[in-house]
Parts: structure tokens; C-alpha cells; sequence
């Protein structure tokens, strides 16, 4: 059995900020072996930006990130910035969340794409203008050869997304990490961007890391999940599993506050009281402790550890028999 | 694109248009009787109708407006009256002055404060910013006439690696004049530098902040290659913006700089003719400097447009 | 009045303070050069020429034995002056036309805005010489030259904010509700928009201290005898050989009032800006 593509142990960010140093991630920990899919769920604010932004080296400067991230065997954290950029697009490619910012408005999209090729795979002009076609057209872009030299304010939203993944894969990367894909784009398209990206990651072999705060996204497309809150992973299993148990009280508040067809009219949108605690302002104990309707003073003392629900899926809670005994 | 251009071509030429007419106004027909500025409250009524009719200022205002703009069209000036030579003579001349000082300025300008301002964005939140910061500051509120006094002092008081002023013309060689023009040049330059260098800090730092930067880096671009290839580019765009408002006060700097080293300029020229109410020379280098402003916006919005592919697709 | 709590955080804003005290001390040399100063400014004391500073004359004499402690604090009233007169007009018309462009739009926006386009060929200075051409120097066509050229920038600044008001939610309301333009621009443009244009004003301020000194550097501005920092430097100069100190005085007095009204204006925009003020 390969060694794990990406193994993450105990990873925690920093930030300093006016109010003193607050915790974007407070030790987050998983797996990922070529060619699995997992999704990282959450409100924003739990971190799962920055987990991303971590792996790709690209913390803001006031982070200070500790623990370990090994790729391939080899430490990230700590790597200067010029062996980070071999790795950055050649071997881990990134899709944003924005398409419409997310290109040079004054360079054409030939170039943008060529630019990756050019600098990993070192194609000349001709050789990676005909690679940036080929591309895109293998992410379904409407008339691409006339594309190729258009800017970015010609495109739509959409287009534009399948620019940005057309670059993430243009040197083929090991791991592909999707940061909220189609969260800025309309329904209608979101299905087709994330069924292209589905479609390219099996084709090639990928390992993916998919992002959302949306739970139907996760559902389809991803083997394993981790559900993270107030910059904890606070359950992590296999994609069915987490979601026939609903074992953390968060999983399961989120699972009841998703909008659903079919109710009967009237019927009150769930929501979770309170709100996201500002990262400086997370108190000891678990994150979730003012919000969870399952709370107990143990709650607040110290991060509850994971405690195991089944095979390879556990949940940081220390009232899971109760949660587990209560109906969905 | 062409539509782009043509809109913007009519709107230079109106401009110089209206701009022409305010000089005619304020110069000709606000004085009253301009004769009677021009010699004085000495003069006699005589000598004020004997000018009155060399100038031909006895005819109707459109006409001698007409006439002022078709000579100049035509390359035709009026002849000075303090000077005795046509004024496009008296220009020419104190262009080889003024031109190459504005050239000099400009490139010291643009040269000092790209460097100041990339080092400064660079170093954001640290001494490097905060120093630069503070420069420009000083650059700020410093007159350009005292820097030039205090320069003058330096260089050819206490050091006499130059002197205190004058030019000494092309003709012995380019590097006298050269020399004459180094300290002016650096007058001026200190000054608009120091508004630019902000102006560049703030729109690299900006830039540096947005998306596609992030994707840039996500490539796998190093820091440098992202600063070349993507931040200064787009950057670029408000700090031509900035350069090209910014040649107004290159002109109205030159004014004053050529008077504080005795330069022989255009400057100098319009300062000699006021203090000589000579008018002729007054409206007609008015006008120059005015269309030359007028002529800069212009280019600095054509270059704007091909340089951002989204500004001539909107106008189209 | 801004309220205490505004004051508070001022107090703590390094570059409100700072540039706060030397506005300060410029306002207070103007206001008690009014009453007194050392000599009177205009006296000439030819055997005391190019005195050094000593307790008789704090910062010494020039050519003509005039103190020069003396000129420099008379002549801040020339540069608080020419900077509340020629803001004021600029404020005042400027703000006036910005904001009926702002109502209005239509042609009357473009004709504003294209007028405004058109002055910005003609810099102050340009502006100053044409006048004086045609008037002779003196305060009164500093004030006016420099005067006109604050119009075209107060417009723009009035006209952009305001637009962004008109576009706001409650005012949409206000002009359901049967309010008339001109209820509205002083409602509810004017209030919103005044934090920018204070800001803009004293940067404006220190752009005019430094119009008019070059002016009466080049004898276009202030006459003889009233006292000019400007021109005082312009003597000083034709003096570079004897006396050099003379070129240190005016220019470190003119820099630092500049500087004292930039800082200001920075720390007001920093304290005035709405974001941040909600961020506390």
C-alpha cells in the first residue's frame, strides 16, 4: 500500500490580529491517498479556507501555521517559498471561489493558461498555445480556439470558472483542491462545473479536496468528509456513514437547517441559534459549546477528543450517547 | 476602438477650442483697452492709438480672434512687442531649454518614484514603508522653489559643483547644459515624486490584494515573477492616470524652477513678458501651455485605453 | 460638534496630533501677530543688516535689518488668508455646483463636469499670470487665481459623494415620500458628503499656502511691505552668497505648515472614515 499523498498532523494557524493573537485552526489532522476524494464542510469562518491556503503556502502574512503537512512524503511547512513554487501548480492545483476576480482582466486567457505551462512543463509559445486549446476544450469551453485570445471581461461567470479549472490542471497535479468551486455561480451551473470537475479528477487520477459550506454538494461527490467548526475538525468519516449517523450535534443541526422541497407550506426554515464566535473570541472547550442544544458544563472545560462511532469516523463530543439516542 | 478614438479626438480639439477663447477673453477683452495695459498709465493717447492700430485691435473681437487663430494654425505668430521678433521665435528659442529640463524631470520623476514606491509596498508594515512614508511627506510640503534654494546652496555655494544658475546654450557641447539643467530637473523632481511614489505604493499594495494575483501564485509563480508579470501592469493604470493630471504641475513647477535658476525658458519668457505687460508674448504662451496640458490628458487616455482592454470595449 | 468619543480617538491618532499642534501654532503666530510682534516687520535698521540671532533679534535681520522673527509671524496671516478665502470660495461654489450636478444629472452633469475637465488645463499658477497680466499683482489676485482653481476640485469630490448618497436606499425613500431635491441635497447629501470635503479641505488649505507662496516668490502675490514668506525667500536668495541663513527661515516655516495640514488631513480621513469607525 502507497504511503498517504497528503498527511496533515495537527495543523494550527495563527493569526495576529489588533486583538491579539486569535486561532484560525486549533489542530486539525487527516489523510488523503492519491486518487480519494474528501470534502472539508463548514459555516464561514471555520477554517476551511485557511486549511487551503495553508497547504498551498499562500497564508496571509500575519499567520503563523504549525504542526505538519506532508506531501509526498515531504515536510510543506517551513519549505522556502521558491520549492513551494515547483510544488504550487505542477504537483497541487488550486480553484477559487471567485471566477469573476480570479483572471488578470489585461491578460488574454491564452496566456494565463500558457503561463502555467510554460513555467512547469516549459512548453514553448506555439507548443503551449495549442496545449491551452486542447484544455479548453476538454473543459467544455463554447468556441475555444476563438477564447484563447479574448480577456477575461468578455467571459461569463461560469467561462470564466472553466478557465480557472482548465489552469489548476494544466500541468496535471497530483491533488486538486476546489475551494467553494460554485458557490458564486448560478444553480443552474453549479451542477455542470462540479460534474466537470468530478468527470476530470477520475480521469486523471487526482486526489481531491473539496470545500463547501453546502451539505448537498458533499452528498454526491466525495468518498470521505471532515465537518469542521470554530477551526476544529469536529467529525470526520466516510461520506454515508456521517450522514445516515449525524453523530456531532453540529452535523446534525446543519443537516436540519439545509432548505428542503416538499415540506409543508409554512413550515419555519431551521436555524441554529447564535452565530460563528469571531476567531479571537473562541472560548476553551468545544466551539460549538454555545450553540449545541446538548450542552453540559464539561463541554466548556477542554477540546473534547475524537471519540469513535464506527470504522475510520469519529466525532469530538463527549455527549455522543445522547446525541446518538435522540431522533434526526 | 475607432469610435474610442474619434469621441476622444473631439473632445481635444473642443477643448483646445474653448481653451483658446478663454485666453482671447481674459487677455484681450476683459483689460478693456489692452493698448493701454500694454504702455503704462505713462503713456500718451496717441502712442495708445498708434498701437492700437499696429496691433489691430481696433477691429471687431471675433475677428481678431479668427485672424489670431488662423495665423496660428498657420504657423504665424504675432510679432512681441517688448521683443521686436515673432513670438514663435522667442518660443523655439526657450524650448531648447524647457523641453529637455521637462524631459529630464519627467524621466527622474517616474524613475524615483516607481523605485520608492514598489520598495515600499514591498515592505509594508515594516521600516522600509514607514521611511518612504515619511519622505514623501517631507516632499510634500517643501516648496519646490526653497529645495531648488536649498540645492543652490549645497551644490554651488558650498561644494561649487555647479553654479548658482544660467544656462550656457547647446552649441559648447551637450554637457554643459546638461549640467545647467541637472539641479532644476532634480527640483522639480523631488516634489511630484513624492506625490507618485504614494500614488504607485497604494496601487501596488491594491493590486497585490486581488484575486488573480492569489491564482498567479497558485501557479506557482514566485513573488518576483507575480510582481513583474501581473502587479505592475495592472498597476500601472491609476499611477498614468495620476502622471498625466500631474503634467499641470510639472508646467507650473517649470515656471517657477526656471525662475529660481535663471533659465532661459518658456518659463522665464511669460514671467518677462508680464513684467513687461507684454501681452502678445502672454496670450500666446498661455495658449501653448495650455494646449500642452491639454494634448498630455489626451494621450494619457489613449494609452489608458490600450492598455485596458475593458475601457475600448465599453466605448465601442 | 463631533461627539466626545471622536475626540477621544483623535487625541490617539499620531498624525492628527501631530499635524493638529502645527496647525495649531500657525493659527496662534497669525492670531498674535495681529496684536504684536517683536519689531514691526517693516522697519528697516540698515547698520543692524544680516545680524545673527541673539536675544535682541531671536532669529537675526536681512539685507535691510528687518527682523526676521517678525516677518515670519506677520506673514502667517498672508497664509492663513489666502487658505481660508481661496478654500472658502472653492468649498462654497464648487460644493454648490457638485452637488446641483449631482441632482440634476443630465446635461447639467455634463456641463459641470466637463467645465471642471476644462480648468484643470489651467493651473493655478497659469491662472495667476493671465490675471496679473491684465491686473497687476497682489493678494487680492493670488486669492481669487488660486480661488477659481479649488472650484473645479470641491465639484468633483461634492459630485461623486453625492452621487453615491442618491443612489442610497433612504433616499430613494425620501423621494417617494414627495421630498423635493433640494429637501434632500440638504437632508441628507450634504451631511453625508461633509466628512470628505473636510478632509479635502485642509489638504486644499495646505495646497493653497504653498500656490501663494510661490506667487509671492515670484513677486506675483503679496506687495511690499506686507510681509510674504514667499518673498522673503526670493530676497533671501539674491542674498545666497552673504547670508545664507536667510534661505533657511521662510522655507522651514512654509514646510512645516504644509506638512501640519497634510497630516491633519490624512488623520481626518483615517478618523472620519466610516468603516473604521464602526470597526471600534
Amino acid at each position: 500500500m502507497d504511503a498517504p499523498l497528503l498527511e496533515v498532523s495537527n495543523l494550527r494557524v495563527t493569526l495576529d490580529t489588533d486583538r491579539g493573537p486569535a486561532d484560525a485552526l486549533r489542530g486539525v489532522s487527516f489523510t488523503l491517498n492519491r486518487g480519494d476524494t474528501l470534502g472539508l464542510i463548514g459555516e464561514s469562518g471555520c477554517g476551511k479556507s485557511i486549511t487551503a491556503l495553508a497547504l498551498m503556502g499562500l497564508l496571509p502574512e500575519n499567520a503563523r501555521p504549525a504542526g505538519s503537512i506532508r506531501f509526498d512524503g515531504q515536510e510543506l511547512l517551513g519549505l522556502d517559498d521558491t520549492a513551494m513554487c515547483r510544488l504550487r501548480g505542477a504537483r497541487i492545483g488550486m480553484v477559487f471561489q471567485e471566477p469573476m476576480s480570479a483572471l488578470n482582466p489585461l491578460h488574454t486567457i491564452g496566456r494565463q493558461i500558457g503561463e502555467s505551462l510554460q513555467l512547469h512543463r516549459r512548453l514553448s509559445a506555439a507548443e503551449s498555445r495549442a496545449e491551452a486549446l486542447r484544455l479548453l476544450e476538454r473543459v467544455r469551453l463554447p468556441d475555444a480556439a476563438r477564447r484563447l485570445d479574448a480577456h477575461p471581461h468578455q467571459l461569463s461567470g461560469g467561462q470564466r470558472q472553466r478557465v480557472v479549472i482548465a489552469i489548476a490542471l494544466a500541468c496535471r497535479p497530483d491533488l486538486l483542491i476546489a475551494d467553494e468551486p460554485t458557490t458564486a455561480l448560478d444553480v443552474t451551473l453549479q451542477r455542470e462545473i462540479l460534474d466537470l470537475i468530478d468527470e476530470l479528477v477520475r480521469e486523471e487520477g487526482m486526489a481531491m479536496l473539496l470545500i463547501s459550506h453546502d451539505l448537498g454538494v458533499m452528498a454526491e461527490r466525495v468518498q470521505r468528509m471532515l465537518v469542521m467548526y470554530g477551526g476544529t475538525v469536529v467529525e470526520s468519516g466516510p461520506t454515508a456513514e456521517v450522514f445516515a449517523r449525524l453523530s456531532h450535534p453540529y452535523t446534525r443541526a446543519l443537516h436540519g437547517a439545509r432548505p428542503r422541497l416538499g415540506l409543508p407550506r409554512g413550515t419555519r426554515l431551521a436555524t441554529i441559534a447564535g452565530s460563528v464566535p469571531e476567531l479571537a473570541d473562541v472560548p476553551p472547550g468545544c466551539p460549538f459549546a454555545d450553540r449545541c442544544r446538548f450542552v453540559i458544563d464539561d463541554c466548556r472545560r477542554a477540546l473534547p477528543p475524537p471519540v469513535p462511532v464506527g470504522p475510520a469516523h469519529d466525532a469530538r463530543c463527549i455527549r455522543l450517547p445522547v446525541v446518538l439516542g435522540e431522533p434526526k | 476602438m475607432g469610435r474610442f478614438l474619434s469621441k476622444r479626438i473631439t473632445t481635444f480639439v473642443a477643448t483646445l477650442a474653448v481653451a483658446s477663447i478663454v485666453v482671447f477673453v481674459v487677455l484681450e477683452l476683459l483689460p478693456g483697452n489692452a493698448a493701454e495695459v500694454m504702455l503704462g498709465p505713462t503713456a500718451t493717447p496717441e502712442q495708445v492709438a498708434a498701437l492700437q492700430r499696429t496691433l489691430g485691435l481696433d477691429r471687431p473681437p471675433a475677428q481678431r480672434y479668427l485672424d489670431w487663430i488662423g495665423g496660428l494654425l498657420q504657423g504665424r505668430t504675432a510679432v512681441s512687442v517688448s521683443y521686436g521678433s515673432p513670438v514663435s521665435e522667442l518660443i523655439a528659442e526657450r524650448l531648447q531649454v524647457s523641453l529637455p529640463l521637462a524631459v529630464m524631470a519627467m524621466v527622474l520623476t517616474t524613475v524615483i518614484a516607481l523605485a520608492l514606491g514598489v520598495y515600499a509596498a514591498a515592505h509594508h508594515h515594516r521600516a522600509g514603508d514607514l521611511g518612504v512614508m515619511v519622505l514623501s511627506q517631507a516632499g510634500l510640503a517643501v516648496p519646490s522653489f526653497w529645495l531648488a534654494i536649498l540645492l543652490i546652496l549645497l551644490f554651488a555655494v558650498k561644494l561649487q559643483w555647479v553654479s548658482a544658475g544660467g544656462f550656457p546654450g547647446w552649441y559648447d557641447g551637450a554637457w554643459p547644459a546638461v549640467k545647467a539643467l541637472l539641479l532644476p530637473a532634480l527640483a522639480l523632481a523631488a516634489v511630484q515624486a513624492a506625490i507618485l511614489a504614494r500614488v504607485t505604493r497604494s496601487a501596488v499594495l491594491e493590486v497585490s490584494r486581488e484575486d488573480y494575483v492569489r491564482t498567479a501564485r497558485a501557479k506557482g509563480l514566485s513573488r518576483r515573477a507575480v510582481l513583474w508579470g501581473h502587479v505592475l501592469r495592472n498597476a500601472m493604470i491609476p499611477v498614468l492616470t495620476i502622471m498625466g493630471l500631474q503634467f499641470a504641475n510639472l508646467i507650473t513647477g517649470a515656471i517657477i524652477v526656471e525662475n529660481v535658476f535663471v533659465l532661459p525658458g518658456i518659463g522665464r519668457l511669460v514671467f518677462q513678458a508680464i513684467a513687461n505687460r507684454d501681452l502678445v508674448v502672454v496670450r500666446d504662451v498661455v495658449l501653448l501651455l495650455a494646449a500642452t496640458v491639454v494634448l498630455v490628458n489626451f494621450v494619457v487616455d489613449v494609452l489608458y485605453a490600450l492598455i485596458d482592454p475593458r475601457l475600448s470595449a465599453r466605448d465601442a | 460638534m463631533p461627539e466626545p468619543a471622536f475626540w477621544r480617538r483623535a487625541a490617539r491618532h499620531p498624525s492628527f496630533v501631530a499635524g493638529g499642534v502645527l496647525v495649531a501654532l500657525l493659527g496662534a503666530a497669525a492670531l498674535l501677530s495681529l496684536f504684536w510682534s517683536p519689531y514691526p516687520p517693516a522697519e528697516i535698521d540698515v547698520p543692524n543688516r544680516f545680524a545673527r540671532p541673539s536675544g535682541a533679534h531671536w532669529l537675526g535681520t536681512d539685507s535691510l535689518g528687518r527682523d526676521i522673527a517678525s516677518q515670519l509671524l506677520v506673514g502667517a496671516q498672508n497664509s492663513i488668508v489666502v487658505g481660508v478665502v481661496a478654500v472658502g470660495i472653492g468649498l462654497v461654489v464648487g460644493v454648490a455646483l457638485g452637488c446641483l450636478a449631482a441632482a440634476r444629472r443630465g446635461w447639467v452633469e455634463e456641463l459641470v463636469m466637463r467645465a471642471s475637465d476644462f480648468t484643470f488645463a489651467f493651473p493655478a499658477l497659469l491662472s495667476a499670470i493671465m490675471l496679473t497680466a491684465i491686473h497687476g499683482p497682489g493678494l487680492f489676485t493670488s486669492i481669487v487665481a488660486i480661488g477659481i482653481f479649488n472650484i473645479p476640485v470641491f465639484a468633483r469630490i461634492a459630485r461623486a459623494s453625492a452621487n453615491g448618497v442618491w443612489s442610497r436606499e433612504y433616499v430613494l425613500a425620501a423621494r417617494t415620500a414627495g421630498f423635493g431635491a433640494w429637501r434632500i441635497t440638504l437632508d441628507h447629501v450634504l451631511p453625508n458628503i461633509a466628512s470628505v470635503l473636510i478632509v479635502q479641505a485642509t489638504i486644499q488649505f495646505a495646497v493653497a499656502i504653498l500656490a501663494e507662496a510661490a506667487l509671492s516668490y515670484l513677486g506675483l502675490g503679496t506687495q511690499p511691505p506686507q510681509p510674504s514668506w514667499g518673498r522673503m525667500l526670493n530676497e533671501a536668495q539674491q542674498q545666497m552668497f552673504q547670508a545664507p541663513q536667510l534661505s533657511i527661515y521662510p522655507g522651514v516655516v512654509i514646510a512645516l505648515s504644509v506638512l501640519g495640514l497634510n497630516l491633519m488631513g490624512d488623520g481626518l480621513r483615517d478618523l472620519l472614515d466610516p468603516r473604521l469607525a464602526r470597526a471600534r
